[in-house]
Formats: C-alpha cells, sequence, structure tokens
C-alpha cells in the first residue's frame, strides 16, 4: 500500500501498476479473494477528492465524494435517486463517484446518471474526457480519476429508475438515466443512458434521436421505444438473460418518460 | 508482507497495532484487537455481519482497508452494553427473538444504532432501508425490524 497525500506527486504513482483505491467496495473484494492481482494498493488522501463544488453553470464531484454525500446533498436532489440505488446504507458511505465508473456490470448505476447528465471526466494532469469516450476506453485506462463535472439538468429534466428483484437493495436488472430539455411537454432535447444494458453503461441513441421533437406522452414516445435497446449488448446474468432485458427495456423506459415530473 | 502501524480509537478506547498492509479492517478487529463482535460472513460486502461504524456512520468491516481508519472512531457490538444494563435495543432484539442463530445480530445491532442514533423514531420503512445491506437467514426479518421499532418507543408502528 502506498499513501499518496497530493496530487502533484500522484501520476508516477499510479502509471506504474498500482490499483487506487476509492471506498474499497470493489477493489477490497478482490484483494480478499484474489489478493495476487493486487500487487499495490494507492490511497489518495488529497482533500480535493472529497470536494463537492455547485456553481450556477456547472457541478463538480471529487472522485472520492461518497454515494451517501451526494444523497445528502440537497443542491444535488436530482442526482439522489441514482446515488441512493447503490448498494445498502454501509456501502453508500464507503461507495464512490470514481469507483462507481470502474464498476463492472452489473454495476454503475450512477455512472449511468452521470452519463445521461453528458458529464465530463478530470484526469489528474488536467486531461478531460466526455463520459462516453471514458467509459468505452476505461479498462485500458491507467490514470487517477480526480472529478466528474456536469451542466445541472434543468428542473423536473432528470429522471432515474432503477430496476431490481430484490427491494429496497438489490442488483441492477437494468437502471435508466434520462437527462430531457422540454419546452412545455415538447422534447427539444434528449439523453437517455442505460445501466446494466451492456458491459458500461451505454447511451440509447436510436432512442434520443426518436425523442426529439417530440410531445412527452404515448404517441410520442412510442418510436423511442421501438428503438430503446439498439446499439445495446443486454448481458445474459445470473439475474436475467439477455432476451428478457431487451424485451423489458422500453416498458421500463416508457415508465420513466411518462412518469409525472 | 510489510506491516504498517494504525491507530484509532475502538469503543472508546485508544487503540493502536501494526497491521498488514492489504489488511482489512474486521480482520484487524478479530485477530489484531481481539473484537471478535463483528463477523467474517462473506468477504465481500454482501451479508452485512461485519458492519461497524466508523465515525457513527455504518461501514462493512471485511472492504474497509484497515489503514484508512487512522484517527477515526470506530464502534463495535464488542462496545455495547454487557450482562444485565443492557441497551434498549439490545433488550428490545432478545425480548422480539429477533436473535436466532445470532450470526447477523451483531451486524444487525450496529445498523440499528446507526439509524436510531441519527432518527430516534424512525418509520417502518426507514428501518427496513437502514438494515437492507445485512442478510439474515433465520428470522425472516420481521422480528428484526419489530426490535428496533420497539427499541425506538414505538412497538408494533406502521
Ligand atoms: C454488496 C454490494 C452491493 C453493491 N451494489 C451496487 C449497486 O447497487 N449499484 C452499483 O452501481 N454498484 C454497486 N456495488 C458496486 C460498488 O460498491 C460501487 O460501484 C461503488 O461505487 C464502487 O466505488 P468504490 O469507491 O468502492 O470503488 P473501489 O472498490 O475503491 O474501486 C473500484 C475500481 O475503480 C478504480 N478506481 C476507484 N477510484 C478511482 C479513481 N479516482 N481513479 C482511478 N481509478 C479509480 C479502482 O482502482 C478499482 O479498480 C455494490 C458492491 C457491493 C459489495
Ligand atoms: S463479511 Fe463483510 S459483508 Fe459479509
Ligand atoms: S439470526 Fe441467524 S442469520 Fe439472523
Amino acid at each position: 500500500m502506498t499513501t499518496v497525500r497530493t496530487l502533484a506527486t500522484v501520476a508516477e504513482a499510479v502509471s506504474e501498476r498500482g490499483h487506487v483505491l476509492g471506498g474499497g467496495t470493489l477493489l477490497m473484494r478482490e484483494v480478499n479473494y484474489r489478493p495476487e492481482t493486487v500487487t499495490e494498493i494507492l490511497r489518495i488522501t488529497d482533500a480535493s477528492l472529497k470536494e463537492i463544488r455547485i456553481e450556477m453553470s456547472r457541478i463538480t464531484l471529487g472522485a472520492g465524494v461518497t454515494m451517501a454525500a451526494v444523497a445528502a446533498r440537497a443542491e444535488l436532489a436530482a442526482l439522489a435517486p441514482s446515488a441512493r440505488s447503490v448498494g445498502g446504507p454501509a456501502i453508500r458511505n464507503m461507495a464512490t463517484v470514481g469507483g462507481n465508473l470502474f464498476a463492472p456490470h452489473p454495476y454503475g448505476d450512477f455512472a449511468a446518471a452521470l452519463l445521461a447528465l453528458d458529464a465530463r471526466v478530470h484526469w489528474a494532469g488536467g486531461r478531460e474526457e466526455e463520459i462516453e469516450s471514458f467509459l468505452a476506453g476505461r479498462d485500458r485506462a491507467s490514470g487517477l480519476v480526480t472529478a466528474v463535472s456536469f451542466v445541472p439538468p434543468a428542473r423536473g429534466g432528470f429522471r432515474f429508475r432503477k430496476v431490481s428483484r430484490t427491494k429496497p437493495k438489490g442488483v441492477s436488472l437494468m437502471s435508466i438515466a434520462a437527462n430531457l430539455t422540454l419546452s412545455g411537454s415538447r422534447v427539444e432535447r434528449a439523453r437517455i443512458a442505460f445501466g446494466a444494458m451492456g458491459p458500461t453503461p451505454l447511451r440509447a441513441k436510436a432512442a434520443e434521436t426518436a425523442l426529439e421533437g417530440k410531445t412527452l406522452d404515448e404517441a410520442g414516445i412510442a418510436r423511442a421505444l421501438t428503438v430503446a435497446t439498439d446499439g445495446l449488448a443486454p448481458p445474459d446474468d445470473a439475474l436475467a438473460s439477455s432476451w428478457y432485458r431487451d424485451r423489458v427495456a422500453p416498458v421500463h423506459l416508457s415508465r420513466l418518460l411518462l412518469e409525472r415530473s | 508482507m510489510a506491516q504498517t502501524p494504525v491507530r484509532f480509537t475502538l469503543n472508546g478506547r485508544e487503540t493502536g497495532l501494526f497491521v498488514e498492509e492489504a489488511a482489512n479492517l474486521l480482520d484487524v478487529l478479530r485477530r489484531g484487537a481481539g473484537d471478535i463482535s463483528p463477523k467474517y460472513g462473506c468477504g465481500q460486502g454482501t451479508c452485512g455481519a461485519c458492519t461497524v461504524l466508523i465515525d457513527g456512520a455504518p461501514h462493512l468491516g471485511c472492504l474497509t482497508l484497515a489503514a484508512t481508519v487512522e484517527g477515526r472512531e470506530v464502534r463495535t457490538t464488542g462496545g455495547m452494553a454487557d450482562g444485565p444494563g443492557l441497551t434498549a435495543l439490545q433488550t428490545a432484539f432478545m425480548e422480539g427473538f429477533a436473535a436466532q442463530c445470532g450470526f447477523c445480530t451483531p451486524g444487525m445491532l450496529m445498523a440499528a444504532k446507526a439509524l436510531l442514533d441519527r432518527n430516534p423514531q424512525p418509520t417502518r420503512d426507514e428501518v427496513i432501508e437502514a438494515i437492507s445491506g445485512n442478510l439474515c437467514r433465520c428470522t425472516g426479518y420481521e422480528p428484526i425490524v419489530d426490535a428496533i421499532l420497539a427499541a425506538s418507543g414505538q412497538r408494533g408502528a406502521a
């Protein structure tokens, strides 16, 4: 284990071979069960990783901010349902924003919400990356994510729902996040992201396009529902088959879109 | 493996130990500090039997890197009352048959304590939410939920 106290000295430590420790809810499982795969744990204690910065035009969440901390902030109320959907209370006190970005299927419910928000991922050293390209390349990436940032969603424009077999805590069959810019009941711009419907959270781009310009009612969303899973790659796992995920996704998307905000 | 020192308070008592660098807190409490009240159920976050309070908030001992509790306050069921003067929560568990085999009980008590310390009059749904990360294979949960409500002075509350 190496403790790195400031971001200034982090770059070389990370690039060598270390595994960055967030809350440890996934990494410590590896340590407990496959210790040979974790040769070096990097603990970064720089306080900026825990910062939440709320500005009019942009919200920045440090990579070390926990799900519990997100859920507790009044200004982040739109994100609270996605933060609260992760694990149980103890997990949420530990699980970080940064760790969720790297969490493999079926995890990544909060990352799905960030994807619908078009978040930017900030790397130590100053590089920034769109979350979509981050997710596509995350398995090959090495480095420290310091924060994510996004434009605050319009009031009532952000919706999230997680589908699981056990309540209140259960792993995702899927999670869906939608970030809609509405003018009256007309959808001007739509971002729809699914969690647990592919190797990483993925955007439902065909559905987004089909929704734009339409009204948010049964007739208006019909086309989006028929293409809801285009471009997704729902996996088979112990909880649901790919077939089942593909069939029920439009039903859950419809409930999310027609939910009154 | 290299050892590293860690100091924290365990149930109010200053504690200092040398731990393996990658050791988890559960192991360190049980083997290093001799507090066997938190249980090892799964080692992967699923069961909640290892739940302890760190600075008052529930955490999973098995997934907490021990070195991260440096300077912090750790509480376990081992620090709850023993003998005749049990706390209201412990008494409610005992009287309500909320413990059968007892393996989940230390984790349940910690999760419940964290809830009641923050929210002394929780609703039934809030209790269910608070113990949602803790598995019990014996009781079917209802006696546990009832006991926590009873401890909050809301016996049989809806
Ligand atoms: C019982 C249980 C239930 C769970 N339920 C859910 C759930 O419902 N939904 C869900 O989405 N997830 C769930 N998870 C998975 C996990 O808890 C979350 O995804 C969590 O957000 C991971 O964050 P962490 O800080 O614990 O990650 P860690 O375990 O600390 O790290 C995970 C990975 O990310 C890397 N990493 C972490 N931070 C950074 C960083 N800043 N820069 C670069 N790399 C980094 C680590 O090196 C590691 O490879 C669950 C886990 C458990 C054990
Ligand atoms: S032993 Fe920690 S959650 Fe099961
Ligand atoms: S009493 Fe046996 S697991 Fe809960």
